[in-house]
């Protein structure tokens, strides 16, 4: 167990450094910084001086190797733009997108899981072909068409929802949170329903094939054969025998989720990392980019060694990487 | 119990909050977030125009966008080289010092820094000397007809606030570390920053010490930045927004259709025009051994081919201003006899094109940025489509303005779009200098296609120095003439301006794109 | 499997793979629904009314016109115009041919990529798998569309300019799937490490038959269920992801839109009432997705052994 963990740990770092050789690598087709920090009538001179300024005419190399050494202690210098620490800016803006991503998975297992269900045990009623293509229509429109249509409808007609922004956000030490307050709630509706519609699809396919699989296997023959009730089999065993891939997709989805709050952010102005990211695109703001870069990385490798820890621990079977028969 | 207490503290902040006597809030939301408190921090004409709120220059533009006496009540050339200021007296910062000729020294040497980002918006200042108490001496390094309207964007801070904060000198970004300015704030200005969440939620409540006489009615400024035009436009039609900056042409029906909300409008200084590479190959082209663009019947056979009133009539949606000159009507150098734009004429184009040796057009590159004007693209698009009736075959590149740019300055690009809304000098200097001058360390930044005219060069040299307004005005008209008959630059329209509000929130729109709140009222 | 069959077709049309097809008229009409769009698409030159591409046809003076049907529509354009004068239902046709490129050679390469790696990660373990695994975790630690603005700007600093305009077609082509084939593998991976503990497979060791036979005759089909799944939503996302790619601009160019950036496009006009600019192209592809998907699902479940 200690040897596989330390193993990991290893192949987590060297997955670090190869994302920010890459996210590095990436800086070189984003746009001239110089450009967006300048007022527009400054002069050649000025723009020189300025890319000097900001160690840009410096050798590759010795670029990267600055980039990684501050990487290292989590400094990632001044953002272009907002001329603040950048580590700063991105632990402002990670509750933000955390509690986002929380919820909007939440929805989707809420969802999901017993449409999932549901689907597999009535496998031709109608609700079931119903929930199917109404699932499948969700996940048919862009998503930056759907939040503006939840938008529309939720805000502009009934006026029920907020449509931008986070509401009023309490601060517990660094973490802000707009779980406890009212205006904070609601203004987290229409944004994890977005980012959540597309997770709640794929998790209702998969808890639904997978349960199918399940259904069909041996031993829940025997189950049904010992004269447990139907609710025993279908809950007791099948569910909890689809709940390891469903485990894994969902951990996995986390880390796209994370990328994907990049449009939800956009689209309702929710103060995260994506928007962050997106306003740092668009200003070439190099310093944001490459933190933001690593740090969804170093999220996704810390969710997948989770995951596969799980594996190991749920399932003692798949004995990971110690096979090497 | 840590969450009891934060729960506690929310209800007492919501309290007080809400417990405003009579009080005109008023929400907006804009584009783009201000990018830091700092007044020397960035020169992106949002976040100066909100920061004019909270800082004062010397000077300053009313809405009519006159330079009017700000924090300096007076002001004289002691020569044509030093300007000397008497500066308003009985003015307090927003913490309560007084302010002084210190202040205006410190502010000064600090936005000139050689750190400083808004260096380029001083070019011409030497130095800056305290006479006395209310008294300053700006030296220039040579005759400055302009430097009034440069002082309009220079803004004043605190000495004894920036010496407790480590705050004399800019951000420094080589050095790491956060400038104290940057997220706090200390001006003199009609409002003060009461809290600030980036990207989120920007406080500014009324300063009832302001120096002048509030022709405002404001108690509290929200702003709240949105980027998705859609989004922004929802929040202002649920009413959760009274104000908002820009609202797209395409909306412009719906929202004035709307109970309790219109739009108001009107031209903008900024100019969209068309620049060239002038080298002796393209870039992005079938023909490898000639530029066509060199060819001034090629030049006049592209602009000929754009028609604009169509353009003006359907992408625009009849709000444009089209314009035969570089630079807008209420721009110094401004000549209505030379604004005209001839008629569209496909068939006297593809007779040019003839004439010039290429019958049946030629491949070029055409680049657009696709975020940064008033529908930028698809004037692009349109654009495209009007040149392939004459036979040139663009191939158009609309991009992310970061990269758009890029491009650009770096002069890959054969024909590309740029807009020029001459600030913060508000003046045909800043298109003769910085677009149509040949390229030097200090002028032509923006002429990266390489165009030269020496009788241009010339003319702007002497603008450049030039006291007599008159003499000054014609010199400039001139070269812009020159450029005109040269079609050095192919001149579009004056992108529109339009705002939304709410109905009761009164408030004139600006030329220069800036809202100036402090004449706004909420009934 | 015995030698002495009929021929294979008839072995085919008596299948229950067949059988169940004919079946389901659900998949029935899924399956014609795609197929008359996908012919629709490779027919467009011949069968669209415009050419949305030649920029020389276009003139802003048919722009926004309504359906033909509405007030004011004109009979030329049968869905009405854009805001270029540019007719939808051509713009429709042209732009599905984009879409579904994309969305099936996309699906292709990561489906062949990531289930080869799945299997072979799987089987094996070890270092291998442990090479494998941390490659996919690099891969998916970048956002799709941070990996189509790096290899859209490598496209074009290397490639000759005429080459462009072909490059962003593949250029999204490769970014989808070379962040999406992970999916695959390790779904598949963690199916086929299962598997491989199964008596089956063990008795098919022991009888002496080669690793290669057993991952593809064994494994494979056993582990295509959630494949197949992914897959179809797969085909959805990418031409999802393209839509949102185009916003970055490495989508298609705008003179050459695809679906998704038609809708991209017409999404700006929501609010301002010129509705069909985004109504049709949505409905394509909703259209599109969903009978893919309809495909899918049966197609999981014929194909599945242990659902018979």
């Amino acid at each position: 167990m200690l040897a596989f963990i330390v193993r990991r740990l290893l192949q987590a770092v060297l997955v670090m450094l190869a994302v920010a050789l890459i996210a590095f690598a990436m800086f070189r087709f984003v746009g001239d910084p110089v450009n967006s920090m300048l007022p527009e009538i400054a002069t050649t001179e000025d723009r020189q001086a300025l890319r000097a300024q900001l160690g840009l005419d410096e050798p590759i190399p010795t670029q990267f190797a600055k980039f990684i050494g501050g990487a290292v202690q989590g400094e990632f210098g001044i953002s272009y733009r907002n001329k603040r620490p950048v580590s700063d800016l991105i632990v402002e803006r990670l509750p933000a997108t955390l509690e986002l991503v929380f919820a909007a998975a939440l929805f989707a297992l809420l969802m999901g899981v017993p449409m999932g269900v549901y689907t597999a045990l009535n496998r031709h009623g109608f609700v079931s072909n119903l929930l199917q293509i109404i699932s499948l229509i969700g996940i048919s429109v862009p998503t930056f068409v759907t939040g503006i249509l939840l938008i529309l409808i939720f805000s502009v007609w009934l006026n029920w929802l907020p449509s931008f922004g986070r509401g009023e956000v309490v601060q517990l030490g660094w973490w802000s949170t707009g779980l406890l307050t009212i205006s904070g709630l609601k203004s987290l509706v229409l944004p994890s329903v977005m980012l959540g519609l597309f997770q709640v699809t794929l998790i209702m396919r998969l808890v639904r094939a997978e349960m199918l699989e399940v259904l069909r296997t041996d031993f829940i023959r025997f189950a049904r054969a010992r004269g447990l009730t139907d609710r025993a089999v279908h809950f007791g065993h099948a569910l909890r025998n689809t709940l390891m891939p469903v485990i894994t997709i969902a951990g996995l989805q986390l880390g796209s989720m994370i990328a994907f709050a990049i449009i939800t952010e956009t689209v309702f102005q929710w103060p995260g990392m994506g928007l962050l990211f997106i306003q740092a695109v668009s200003f070439a703001d190099i310093p944001v980019m490459s933190a933001y870069l690593v740090l969804v990385a170093l999220i996704f490798v810390v969710i997948n060694m989770i995951v596969d820890l799980l594996y190991f621990v749920v399932d003692p079977r798949l004995s990971v990487g110690g096979d090497r028969a | 119990m840590r969450i009891l207490t934060a729960l506690g503290t929310a209800l007492v902040v919501t309290a007080l909050g809400t417990s405003g006597l009579a009080a005109k809030t008023l929400r907006m939301a804009d584009s783009t977030d201000i990018a830091a408190m700092d007044p020397h921090s960035m020169t992106e004409s949002n976040t100066i125009g909100f920061l004019n709120h909270v800082y004062e220059g010397l000077v300053r533009y009313n809405d009519e966008l006159q330079v009017e006496p700000a924090l300096a009540a007076s002001w004289e050339f002691v020569d044509p080289t030093r300007v000397r200021f008497h500066l308003r007296e009985g003015v307090t910062f927003h913490n309560g010092n007084p302010f002084t000729a210190d202040d205006v020294v410190a502010s000064i040497n600090r936005a000139a820094d050689d750190s400083s980002p808004v260096k380029s918006n001083l070019p011409g200042v030497a130095s800056i000397e305290k006479v006395d108490d209310l008294t300053v001496d700006l030296v220039l390094k040579g005759t400055d007809p302009i430097v009034l309207n440069y002082l309009t964007n220079i803004y004043i801070l605190d000495k004894e606030w920036m010496d407790k904060h480590d705050a004399l000198l800019p951000s420094d970004i080589r050095a790491g570390k956060e400038n104290h300015a940057v997220a706090n704030s200390n001006g003199t200005g009609p409002f003060m920053l009461e809290s600030r969440q980036p990207e989120a939620k920007t406080v500014l409540v009324a300063n009832p010490n302001w120096w002048d006489t509030p022709k405002h009615n404001l108690s509290r400024i929200e702003f709240s930045p949105i980027a998705s035009d859609a989004t922004r436009i929802a929040a202002l039609l649920s009413g959760e927004l009274d104000f908002i900056t820009p609202a797209p042409l395409q909306d412009i029906e719906r929202i004035n259709g709307s109970e309790g909300t219109s739009v108001i409008e009107g031209p903008e200084l900024r100019t969209i025009m068309l620049g060239f590479n002038y080298g002796d190959t393209l870039h992005d082209s079938n023909l490898t051994d000639a530029n066509p663009l060199q060819d001034l019947r090629v030049r006049q056979a592209l602009n000929m081919a754009i028609d604009m009133d169509l353009i003006q009539k359907k992408v625009m949606r009849g709000k444009s201003r089209n314009a035969g000159l570089l630079v807008a009507p209420p721009v110094p150098g401004y000549d209505a006899a030379l604004d005209e734009r001839s008629p569209a004429d496909p068939a006297a184009a593809k007779a040019l094109l003839a004439e010039a040796g290429y019958p049946d057009g030629f491949e070029v590159g055409f680049d657009c940025p696709n975020d940064r004007y008033v529908n930028d693209e698809e004037i692009c698009q349109a654009v495209t489509a009007m040149w392939a009736r004459i036979g040139v075959k663009a191939a158009l590149n609309a991009q992310t303005k970061s990269k758009h740019f890029e491009k650009v300055l770096a002069g890959t690009s054969d024909i590309y779009m740029v807009g020029w809304a001459t600030l913060p000098m508000l003046d045909s200097y800043s298109v003769l200098s910085a677009l149509l001058h040949t390229k030097s360390d200090r002028m032509g930044a923006w002429n990266p296609g390489g165009y030269s005219n020496p009788k241009i060069d010339e003319l702007t040299d002497k603008v450049a120095v030039e006291l007599d307004q008159a003499m000054r005005t014609a010199m400039m008209s001139e070269a812009l003439g020159l450029a005109k008959d040269d079609v050095a630059i192919i001149s579009l329209h004056q992108q529109p301006l339009a705002w939304a509000v709410r109905d009761g929130v009164n408030l004139k729109v600006t030329a220069d794109n800036k809202p100036r709140l402090w004449y706004a009222t909420v009934d | 499997m015995s030698a002495d069959a009929p021929s294979r077709f008839a072995v085919l049309l008596d299948s229950d793979f067949v059988y169940s097809f004919r079946k389901s008229r659900v998949t029935l009409i899924a399956t014609l629904v795609t197929v008359s769009i996908i012919m629709a698409a490779l027919l467009a030159p011949w069968i669209a009314p415009h050419d949305p591409f030649d920029v020389a046809t276009l003139s802003l003076l048919d722009s926004e016109l309504p359906p033909a049907w509405a007030e004011g529509g004109d009979p030329h354009f049968l869905l009405g115009t854009d805001n270029q004068g540019r007719d939808v239902l051509s713009a429709i046709l042209y732009g599905s041919r984009i879409s579904l490129a994309v969305g099936f050679v996309s699906v292709f390469f990561a489906l062949v990529a990531g289930v080869a790696v799945g299997l072979i990660s799987g089987y094996f373990g070890g270092l291998v798998d442990a090479i494998f695994m941390r490659i996919a975790d690099v891969m998916l630690s970048f956002p799709t569309i941070l990996v189509a603005l790096l290899v859209s700007g490598i496209v074009r600093g290397a490639l000759p300019r005429e080459m462009h305009e072909n490059a962003a077609l593949a250029v999204l082509v490769f970014a989808i799937a070379i962040t999406t084939w992970v999916q695959y593998a390790r779904t598949v991976r963690g199916s086929t490490m299962v598997e491989r503990g199964q008596e089956y497979v063990l008795a098919a060791r022991l009888v002496g038959r080669s690793s290669a036979s057993i991952i593809f005759r064994h494994i494979l089909p056993n582990v295509m269920g959630p494949v197949l799944v992914i897959a179809t939503i797969n085909l959805a996302m990418a031409i999802l992801i393209e839509a949102t790619l185009s916003f970055l601009g490495v989508g298609m160019p705008p003179t050459n839109p695809s679906l998704g950036t038609l809708i991209r496009v017409g999404n700006e006009y929501l609010f301002s009432g010129i509705w069909w600019v985004v109504i049709f192209p949505s409905l394509t592809l909703v259209v599109l997705v969903l009978a893919v998907n309809l495909m899918g699902d049966w197609l999981r479940d014929a194909l599945n052994p242990k659902l018979r």
